[in-house]
C-alpha cells in the first residue's frame, strides 16, 4: 500500500484517454445518435402527412362517388322521360295512321257505292224498256219513247 | 497449524502485493538476506514477512502491474468505442453499435440531468470514467489465481490484476478530477470568486478563518472520498475473493459464485458512483453561489 509514481502514471493515462475520447469517440457517436433522432422524427412526420393525405383522398373519392351517383340518376331519369316521350309519339302516330286508313277506306266505300249506283242506273233504263216492251207487246218506237224512259231513269 | 496459518497469511499478502519497480538505496537488506551494493539497484521489489522492499523504494517507484492493466483496459475501451464511432451509422445500428450507443446514451442522460452548463469535456470525461473504472473493476471477476499463476510461470513474482484495488490508481484519477474542479472553479468564478466561495460562507465574513477551514476540508474531502470509496470497495471485494480461494477447491463455488454475482452489482455501482460524483463536483465548480 505505497503511494508512488503510479499515481502520476495513472493521471497521465487518464488525461490521454479523456482527450482521445473527447476528440475521436464521443462526437461521431453522438452525431450518429442525433442524426437518427432527426430521421425518426422525419419519418413520423411523413407518416402523419401520409395519413392526412389518405383521409383527404378518401373524402375526395366519396364526393366523386356521390357526384357520379347523382349523374347516373339524372341520366336514368332523362332516359325514362325520353322513352315515355317516344311511346307517346308512337301512339300518336299510330292513331293518326289509323284515322288516315279509316278515312281512305270510307272514301273507297263511297266511291264503290257511287259506281254501283251509276251501273244500276244505266241498267235500270234497259230493264225498264225491256219490261215495257214486253208489257205492251207492241213495238214501241224506241226513239219516241227514249225520252220518257230517260226521264224515268233520272228519277231513280 | 502454525505453518498453515503462515501460508494462508503469505498467500493473502502475496495476492495483495503489487509488482513494484524502483530503486533500492545502497545498504538495504533484501528479501533474501543480501545487501544492496554501491549506488543502489533498480529492480522489482520483493517482500517477505520481515522486509518490505516496495516501501523502501518510496515514491520513485512504479506499480508495473497496475499501470499495465489500467492502460490495457483503457486502450481496449477506446479501441472498441473508436471502432464503433468510425462505423457509426444513423441507420439501423448493429449489435455492437447498439451496445455502445446504450452506454453513451446512459452517460449523456446522467450528464444532462446533473450538469446544466455548456461544457464539451464533461460528457466524454464521464464516459471515460464510467467505462474505464468499470473495466478495471471487472478484472475482479477473473478468478483470483489465474493471472497471477500464469505470471509466476513466466517468472513474474507479483501480479495484482485489478487496478482499482491499488490506491495509486484511484487516487490518480481522483486527483485529476480534483485538478479539474480547481480549474473550472477559477475559470468560472475567477480567483477572487473562488477565494470568496472558500472563505465567506457558510457563516459570513466575521468567521472567515472558520469558514476557510470548513471549506478547505470539504474541498479536499472530495478527491479523497472519491479515491477511497472506489479503492475500499474493490479492495474489500478482492479480499473476500482471496479468502474464498483459501477454501478447499470443491467448496469454493458455494461462496464464490454468489459473491461474484453480487460483485457484478458492486463493480457497476462503483463505476457509476465515481462518474456521477465527478459530474456533481464539476457542476458545483461551475455554479456561482
Amino acid at each position: 500500500m505505497n503511494i508512488n509514481l503510479t499515481i502520476i502514471g495513472q493521471i497521465i493515462a487518464f488525461f490521454f484517454f479523456v482527450v482521445f475520447c473527447m476528440k475521436y469517440v464521443w462526437p461521431p457517436i453522438t452525431a450518429a445518435l442525433e442524426e437518427r433522432k432527426k430521421k425518426i422524427a422525419e419519418g413520423l412526420d411523413a407518416a402523419d402527412r401520409a395519413e392526412r393525405d389518405l383521409l383527404a383522398a378518401k373524402e375526395q373519392a366519396e364526393a366523386d362517388m356521390q357526384d357520379s351517383k347523382e349523374q347516373s340518376a339524372a341520366i336514368i331519369e332523362q332516359a325514362n322521360k325520353r322513352a315515355s316521350q317516344i311511346v307517346d309519339e308512337a301512339k300518336e302516330a299510330a292513331s293518326a295512321e289509323a284515322e288516315r286508313i279509316k278515312l281512305a277506306a270510307q272514301a273507297d266505300i263511297e266511291q264503290e257505292v257511287n259506281r254501283a249506283k251509276e251501273t244500276l242506273r244505266t241498267q235500270v233504263a234497259v230493264l225498264a224498256v225491256a219490261g215495257a216492251e214486253k208489257i205492251l207487246e207492241a213495238s214501241v218506237d224506241e226513239a219516241a219513247h227514249a225520252k220518257l224512259v230517260d226521264k224515268l231513269a233520272a228519277e231513280l | 497449524m502454525a505453518t498453515e496459518l503462515m501460508t494462508s497469511k503469505s498467500y493473502i499478502s502475496h495476492h495483495l502485493t503489487n509488482l513494484t519497480f524502483g530503486k533500492l538505496p545502497e545498504g538495504t537488506t533484501r528479501y533474501d538476506g543480501s545487501v544492496v551494493g554501491d549506488g543502489g539497484v533498480w529492480t522489482f521489489a520483493h517482500s517477505s514477512a520481515t522486509v518490505n522492499e516496495a516501501a523502501t523504494m518510496g515514491f520513485w517507484a512504479i506499480n508495473v502491474d497496475t499501470m499495465f492493466w489500467s492502460i490495457s483496459l483503457g486502450v481496449l475501451f477506446l479501441w472498441l468505442f473508436r471502432k464503433v464511432a468510425v462505423n457509426a451509422t444513423s441507420g439501423v445500428p448493429g449489435k455492437m453499435q447498439n451496445f455502445v450507443e446504450s452506454i453513451v446514451d446512459f452517460v449523456e442522460e446522467n450528464v444532462n440531468s446533473i450538469f446544466s452548463h455548456k461544457n464539451a469535456l464533461i460528457a466524454p470525461l464521464a464516459l471515460t470514467i464510467f467505462v474505464w473504472v468499470f473495466l478495471m473493476n471487472l478484472m475482479d471477476l477473473v478468478p483470483v489465481d489465474w493471472i497471477p499463476y500464469i505470471a509466476s510461470q513466466m517468472g513474474i513474482p507479483y501480479m495484482k490484476v485489478v487496478p482499482s484495488t491499488d490506491i495509486n490508481a484511484t487516487l490518480g484519477m481522483a486527483l485529476a478530477v480534483f485538478a479539474l474542479i480547481i480549474y473550472y472553479s477559477i475559470k468560472m468564478k475567477g480567483v477572487g470568486g473562488f477565494m470568496a466561495e472558500l472563505s465567506l460562507q457558510p457563516l459570513g465574513k466575521w468567521l472567515l478563518p472558520f469558514n476557510l477551514f470548513l471549506e478547505i476540508v470539504g474541498l479536499i474531502a472530495k478527491p479523497i472520498s472519491l479515491a477511497l470509496r472506489l479503492f475500499g470497495n474493490m479492495y474489500a471485494g478482492e479480499m473476500v475473493f482471496i479468502l474464498i480461494a483459501l477454501l478447499p477447491f470443491w467448496a469454493q463455488w458455494v461462496l464464490s459464485v454468489p459473491w461474484a454475482i453480487f460483485h457484478i452489482l458492486i463493480i457497476t455501482l462503483q463505476a457509476f458512483i465515481f462518474m456521477v460524483l465527478t459530474i456533481v463536483y464539476l457542476a458545483m465548480a461551475h455554479e456561482e453561489h
